[in-house]
């Protein structure tokens, strides 16, 4: 099995006209995915590589039944876009874009928070369920379906540990990029829950980093609510306090949210934590036995 | 735990005179005052506030006044001689690190009668996913010091975006300041202004530390730290002109022109790197296999040839980098693009130390046959350990 995406997920792209869009609505297509609508206000009633385009999302969902978005709408116009899917009824949102202002941020979640949709992200690589449904930017030939559940702050070091896994013949059920925003829709906890439920999800690896305490979080539902091993790693255990690595959320602040910090909770909640980035696979391998 | 976020650290920093400039204008009472950039200037200032004033060096870090950097003149001639101290000193704080900040820049204000020190701030709680102000009635001190000493201390209410910031969440920061009668209708003012300069400028982070309460009962920020979001700076150009260059690293300043993520650190492997994550995982193996990261780079997921050609050369400039490892994994980027940037960067760069590439993904043997046949010192490595091992030992060679 998988979470938030499989075969029968029916894909809308948000901006799929855009260079990003394309380029990608077309990666997702190659992969298997049911990209069923694209979105670009002005462009409704085109076509765009064969894919229908609509004005609004709400038309992408009454005619083409689209439950999940895939979003790559400009900074400065995402937060409306994420709040348009929700309006539309879409069941799962995965927003791509990075660089959305925190402050349009906090009215996202508020209003989300009230409703039925799902954010995945922002700034994240997106969702992906080997074998069935690709719905992000990751490149779908290092993936290979089976047993591993992965969730991640980053994207191209959940590549890493991806290639990591399938090098070594284990498969994953679903990869979650969750975004290195320091607000996001989706945190560790939620992703961890949802592996939780999933009877084929036989371990999960974890990639946290720098900065926020939600790692700390994921430590203590990782202890009281999985029964699957889980192997960790958090980036950024040489990064100096006040520097912002990248990430808008990858920051110690005021000697907190330090790699040391995390790594201390997670191996007291009896998750096992790795110190080199290039163990991943080996590790999963000895906990799956 | 929202005192973690208090120092936000990293965004678009800007100096107290300028923060102060920013609260007058939302009706926060700040002491009169104005910026100087020489001695004379300084003595002008100061014989328009009637001579006696405070001068205070003007650089983007806290703990000024202990190092230094803070002094009181009884006339506009001692204001001058002051000034004629600070321009041009450094000043060794524990915010700016062992190398100092050379002073550049004066705010000259009026002395005020202090009764009493307090301090108010807003910043983003990450957990609440809201901005949240932050009242506490020791002021003047290391808020974080008091957070861990007696967190109780600090009292806190969310902004909340749809009923926005309220007068009874302001009423109870200012009980919980001690404030009584004239003062706390003052003070509930002072906050909504601070909410309202918070939103409209998109701060990261307004803290007055100390506010003070006068002899007769006013409410004024004697000092002031803004910061903003840089992912909102598209709709505040206002702010990016506060932005002062002779506070940033050079070499940072030249990478952000190119939109690229660069941090100087002090160690001598140089590293370029595709994506954050991955930046600062390749920074940690490079520790544990017993080196010391000079930087991090991040050349981003579309890098083209021009900005790998710009990344090399910035990374290069930095004199103590004895290797350099380059660590790609290639989703989108597809590895024949990148070698063919990496030769086309090297006709261009002069490559003075030996370099260790670990490709991976998309198109990786045409990449590395590119990179092969390009005659290059490249050492190709066969995944992130053998990377790191492979250009420690180069590094700690030369």
């Amino acid at each position: 099995m998988s979470v938030l995406v499989d075969a029968g997920s029916r894909v809308v792209v948000q901006g799929i006209t855009g260079r990003e869009g394309t380029f990608h609505a077309r990666q997702c297509r190659e992969y298997g995915t049911k990209v069923v609508a694209g979105v670009t206000p002005g462009r409704g009633g085109t076509d765009h590589d064969g894919v229908p385009v609509f004005d609004t999302v709400r038309e992408a969902v009454e005619r083409q039944g689209s439950d999940v978005s895939l979003i790559f709408v400009p900074p400065a116009a995402a937060a409306d876009a994420i709040l348009e899917a929700a309006a539309a009824g879409i069941l799962l949102a995965i927003c791509i874009t990075e660089g959305i202002p925190t402050a349009d941020m906090v009215k996202v979640k508020a209003a989300i928070g009230r409703g039925t949709t799902r954010l995945v992200g922002p700034n994240c690589p997106g969702v992906i369920s080997p074998g069935k449904c690709k719905v992000g930017i990751m490149p779908g030939s290092i993936h290979k379906p089976g047993p591993v559940g992965v969730v991640s702050r980053s994207g191209t070091l959940t590549y890493e540990a991806v290639a990591q896994l399938t090098r070594r013949g284990l498969g994953q059920s679903t990869c979650i990029g969750i975004g290195g925003d320091p607000i996001i829709g989706t945190s560790f906890v939620d992703a961890l829950r949802l592996f939780r439920d999933d009877p084929e999800t036989r371990a999960v690896v974890m990639i946290g980093e720098i900065g926020g305490d939600a790692e700390e979080a994921a430590a203590q539902v990782a202890r009281q609510e999985l029964k699957v091993p889980v192997v960790a790693f958090v980036a950024g255990q040489t990064a100096p306090p006040g520097r912002r690595m990248g990430h808008a959320g990858a920051i110690i602040a005021g000697g907190h949210g330090t790699a040391a910090e995390k790594m201390a909770a997670l191996q007291a909640a009896g998750v096992q934590v790795l110190r080199s980035p290039a163990e991943i696979g080996e590790a999963v391998q000895r906990v799956l036995g | 735990m929202l005192y973690k976020s208090a120092s936000t650290g990293d965004r678009v920093k800007i100096h107290e005179y300028q923060a102060k400039q920013i609260l007058r204008r939302f009706g926060v009472d700040v002491p009169r005052g104005d910026v100087a950039f020489s001695p004379k200037e300084a003595a002008t200032i100061a014989s328009h506030l009637g001579g006696r004033s405070v001068v205070k060096a003007q650089v983007h870090a806290g703990g000024r006044g202990k190092a230094g950097g803070v002094k009181v003149a009884a006339d506009a001639d001692q204001a001058e001689g002051l000034a004629r101290q600070m321009i041009g000193m450094t000043l060794v704080t524990p915010q700016t690190g062992p190398q100092g900040k050379k002073v550049r820049r004066l705010l000259i204000e009026e002395t005020l009668a202090i009764a009493r020190e307090t301090y108010l701030g807003i910043t983003l709680d990450r957990g609440r996913a809201l901005p949240v102000v932050m009242a506490c009635a020791q002021g003047g001190v290391e808020i974080e010091e008091v957070a861990r000493r007696d967190p109780a201390a600090i009292r806190i209410e969310p902004v909340d975006p749809l009923p926005g910031f309220l007068p009874f969440q302001a009423r109870g920061l200012a009980y919980h300041l001690g404030l009584k009668g004239e003062e706390v209708a003052r003070a509930v003012r002072l906050m909504l202004a601070l909410v309202q300069a918070y939103e409209a400028t998109d701060a990261s982070l307004v803290e007055i530390n100390p506010l003070v309460v006068t002899a007769e009962g006013g409410l004024v920020a004697l000092d002031a730290k803004m910061t903003f979001d840089d992912n909102a700076l598209f709709r505040h150009p206002e702010s990016r002109d506060l932005r002062d260059p002779d506070e940033e690293d050079p070499l940072e300043v030249e990478a952000s022109a190119h939109a690229l993520n660069y941090i100087k650190l002090s160690g001598n492997v140089g590293c370029m790197v595709n994506g954050a994550g991955l930046a600062m995982a390749t920074m940690d193996i490079i520790k544990l296999q017993g080196g010391e990261p000079a930087n991090f780079l991040d050349v981003g997921g579309g890098a083209t040839s021009e900005r790998v050609a710009q990344a090399l050369r910035i990374l290069l400039a930095d004199p103590n980098v004895k290797a350099v490892l380059i660590n790609i994994f290639g989703g989108i980027l597809r590895l024949d693009v990148l070698a063919r940037g990496l030769v086309e960067a090297a006709s261009r760069v002069k490559l003075r130390v030996p370099m260790v590439a670990r490709l991976d993904g998309t198109n990786v043997e045409e990449g590395r046959r590119i990179l092969r046949e390009a005659g290059l010192d490249v050492t190709l490595a066969d995944g992130m350990l053998d990377a790191a091992r492979k250009v420690v030992a180069l590094a700690a060679r030369r």
